[in-house]
């Protein structure tokens, strides 16, 4: 082959293939599926309905394929115990799994510890899953974009092509990523995306009696979420880092981090 | 009801135990093998460093250890990238890293800086050994009764040689630019190279401990001081081995004499040279070591004096849980003993050589003290975890991740270096200077 046969088909191949590369931007599936500006994905937790059944944490588990026995969990409640001294004692066994059914507190390695009930001032429950952050530090610091936000919000992960080096799960301020025991990579709550695209409720929600938890569209004045986070005095979990988190709590205490 | 079923062990559960209020996805996710990460790029970055103090800086006394710093900088590299693939949990998907990166994340530049500087030290060791690579070639071509082991090499530098067969004096000139160029942009590089590795920690903003805008210096100060460290160590151990078996003609742990005949093995030379060198390199220590403790001491002043939120956590793990590895094992043994003992007048080669051992081990203590003392609090702040190593293997998981997966990290760049050596001899001195 000459030089300038060898040039001319080179560029020749070269501007074929940028030209139907190109043709993918077309194409993106993420914008077709979820090009929604009218969507934004929100939650509520009333702290004041939760009780700690742990019902929310067994849902989750059983819809999303965690397994039960494994020591990671999507969703979990946490129990605090502010004792008339001022001291704050918490715990969270199995992430409660199994609800609260001891009123010892399991400080792990410290073993049970035990409050007796005249010296408690108050104690309340905490449920606490995903934040699905405006700004997710998680999403930032994906060295392959495995995790990523949908258009609506959400955060999700690409299973396929996460591999599992574990920066995500240093990045979040919330702790709610792990490394999923059977696939191998790295997993969180998804706001249960496969049912809410599809009209439904989160599994957790919908497992909770009391109506703590509730998933809501924030860009619908007329949805309860957007009206609790509208009307109401909400608060969110550490938002001196800056992720602009979108899980509301209602009732959050300042011994809650 | 409970659930009576056989608990599934998750990633980190292993080797992690909990104290007090720790969320439930909380382990050490990061162990031995991130610990590993930063001290080979740091030794891979500060070996470069030492070699260039005399190809950029012209510091003629550190002549023979550049050379030697140099080769064992390319020995160290693929082992850089050792540590990473044996900690993720999908090693096959590493490649995705180059395929996609994603530039928000400080990972994703990874393959660049590491390839850009794998080049960089491959390209110089070529301008280096490339009038040597010509001399093999054509002494091995003009020999009749080649060995099966000769031959080999024989090929290697024919294709290592890439061709470039000129040794006229213009060209060994240029040759000489050539690596003064690429030992000056290799610098830094170098420090990129590292720098960023601790950027990858600095920005983690979730993480107390780790989130300051001086890690990537301190990372840089303490690579330098770790990498002429480990120069220093290896160079006096190899020069032990090669003087003990230039005595006895053993020349299978004179890789570089069974390549190109023992004659260049000299026992008395060999030991003017090694005193010569280790004393100097560790005047370059010392200038490196002050500057990594100073700034290593300020971030921690800094921290207890602006008392932030998380100062409270992190003063129980600084002078509580971890104080013995910390001011003991990385400032004590690691900083202060070694800094007396290179200062004290009358510094012997094997004095220079046991500091530095002890400054290897400080270094390495401080890369564990940052990647596993930066989870050994929850993010609540109200809990602790602890990490034990685990020493026994009883899956692949605790295999990788454990201390013989450590250990393996650290054994690879020696083989690759005595092979490296049968190729680029580190210890060879110039033609010129043999005359004397």
């Amino acid at each position: 082959m000459k030089r300038r046969d060898f040039l001319k088909s080179t560029a020749v191949f070269v501007s074929g293939a940028a030209v139907s590369l190109s043709a993918l931007e077309l194409i993106d599936p993420q914008e077709l599926l979820a090009a929604n500006p009218e969507l934004r994905w929100g939650f509520l937790v009333n702290t004041h309905n939760c009780v700690g059944c742990g019902f929310c944490v067994k849902a989750c588990k059983t819809e999303n394929d965690i397994p039960m026995n494994a020591n990671v969990t999507r969703t979990w409640v946490e129990r605090y115990v502010i004792t008339k001294d001022g001291e704050v004692v918490m715990d969270t066994p199995k992430g409660a799994l199994n609800g609260f059914t001891n009123k010892q507190l399991d400080q792990n390695k410290s073993g049970m510890r035990d409050i007796p009930d005249a010296d408690v001032a108050q104690a309340f429950f905490v449920p606490k899953l995903c934040n699905h952050c405006d700004t997710p530090a998680c999403v930032q610091v994906c060295p392959v974009g495995a995790t990523y936000q949908t258009k609506d919000g959400a955060v999700l992960v690409d299973r396929k092509w996460c591999i599992g080096c574990g920066y995500c799960i240093m990045g979040c301020p919330y702790g709610v990523r792990f490394f999923h025991p059977e696939e191998h990579v790295a997993d969180k709550c998804t706001f249960c995306y496969h049912r809410i695209s599809n009209g439904g409720d989160t599994a957790c929600a919908q497992a909770c009696p009391f109506d703590a938890r509730q998933i809501g569209n924030l860009r619908d004045p007329n949805d309860p979420v957007a009206k609790a986070v509208m009307n109401q005095r909400v608060g969110v979990l550490r938002d001196e880092y800056g992720t602009k988190p979108q899980v509301f709590y209602l009732g959050l205490s300042k011994e809650v981090r | 009801m409970v659930e009576q079923v056989a608990q599934m062990v998750v990633h980190g559960e292993a080797w992690t135990l909990k104290d007090l209020f720790v969320l439930p996805n909380e382990y050490v996710y990061w162990s031995i093998q991130i610990v590993m990460y930063p001290y080979m790029t740091g030794l891979v970055a500060g070996a470069f460093v030492l070699s260039s103090l005399y190809h950029v800086f012209g510091v003629e006394k550190l002549k023979e250890i550049a050379r030697f710093a140099l080769v064992f900088s390319f020995a160290l590299l693929p082992v850089a990238m050792m540590p990473l693939m044996l900690h993720l949990m999908q090693p096959l998907r590493g490649i995705n890293v180059l395929m996609t990166p994603h530039f928000t994340s400080a990972i994703s530049a990874f393959g660049i800086v590491f390839m850009t500087y794998a080049c960089i030290v491959a390209a110089e060791i070529w301008f280096v050994y490339r009038e040597f690579i010509v001399d093999s070639v054509h002494r091995l071509s003009a020999k009749t009764d080649r060995s099966a082991y000769e031959s080999v090499l024989l090929l290697v530098y024919k294709v290592i040689s890439l061709g470039a067969m000129d040794t006229s004096k213009e060209a060994l000139v240029s040759d000489h630019k050539a690596v003064k160029f690429l030992a000056g942009l290799g610098i830094p590089v170098a420090c990129f190279l590292h720098g960023y590795a601790g950027f990858i920690f600095g920005s983690v903003k979730a993480n107390a401990l780790w989130m300051t805008p001086l890690m990537p210096v301190i990372f840089i100060c303490s690579a330098v001081v770790s990498g002429i460290a480990l120069c220093i160590v290896s160079y006096y151990i190899f020069m032990e081995v090669r003087k003990w078996a230039a005595k006895r003609g053993k020349n299978v742990l004179l890789p570089d004499g069974l390549a190109h005949g023992s004659a260049a093995v000299d026992y008395e030379h060999l030991r003017s040279v090694q005193e010569h060198e280790v004393k100097m390199t560790s005047k370059y220590l010392l200038i490196f070591m002050t500057l990594a403790l100073t700034l290593e001491v300020l971030d921690m002043i800094f921290r207890g004096y602006t008392a932030v939120k998380s100062w409270d956590i992190l003063r129980d793990v600084l002078f509580e849980h971890d104080f013995t590895k910390i001011f003991i094992m990385q400032y004590g043994i690691g900083n202060v003993l070694p800094f007396i003992m290179l200062l004290l007048p009358g510094v012997t080669v094997r004095r220079a050589a046991l500091a530095s051992v002890m400054v290897l081990f400080g270094v390495f203590m401080m890369r564990w003290n940052v990647v596993i003392g930066g989870q050994a609090f929850s993010l609540t702040f109200n809990g602790f975890m602890h990490y034990h190593l685990p020493i026994i293997p009883h899956d692949l998981e605790t295999f990788k991740e454990g201390f013989f997966g450590a250990m393996l990290v650290i054994s690879t760049p020696f083989v690759l270096f005595y092979f490296l050596n049968m190729i680029f001899p580190a210890f060879m001195v110039d033609k010129e200077e043999s005359h004397h």
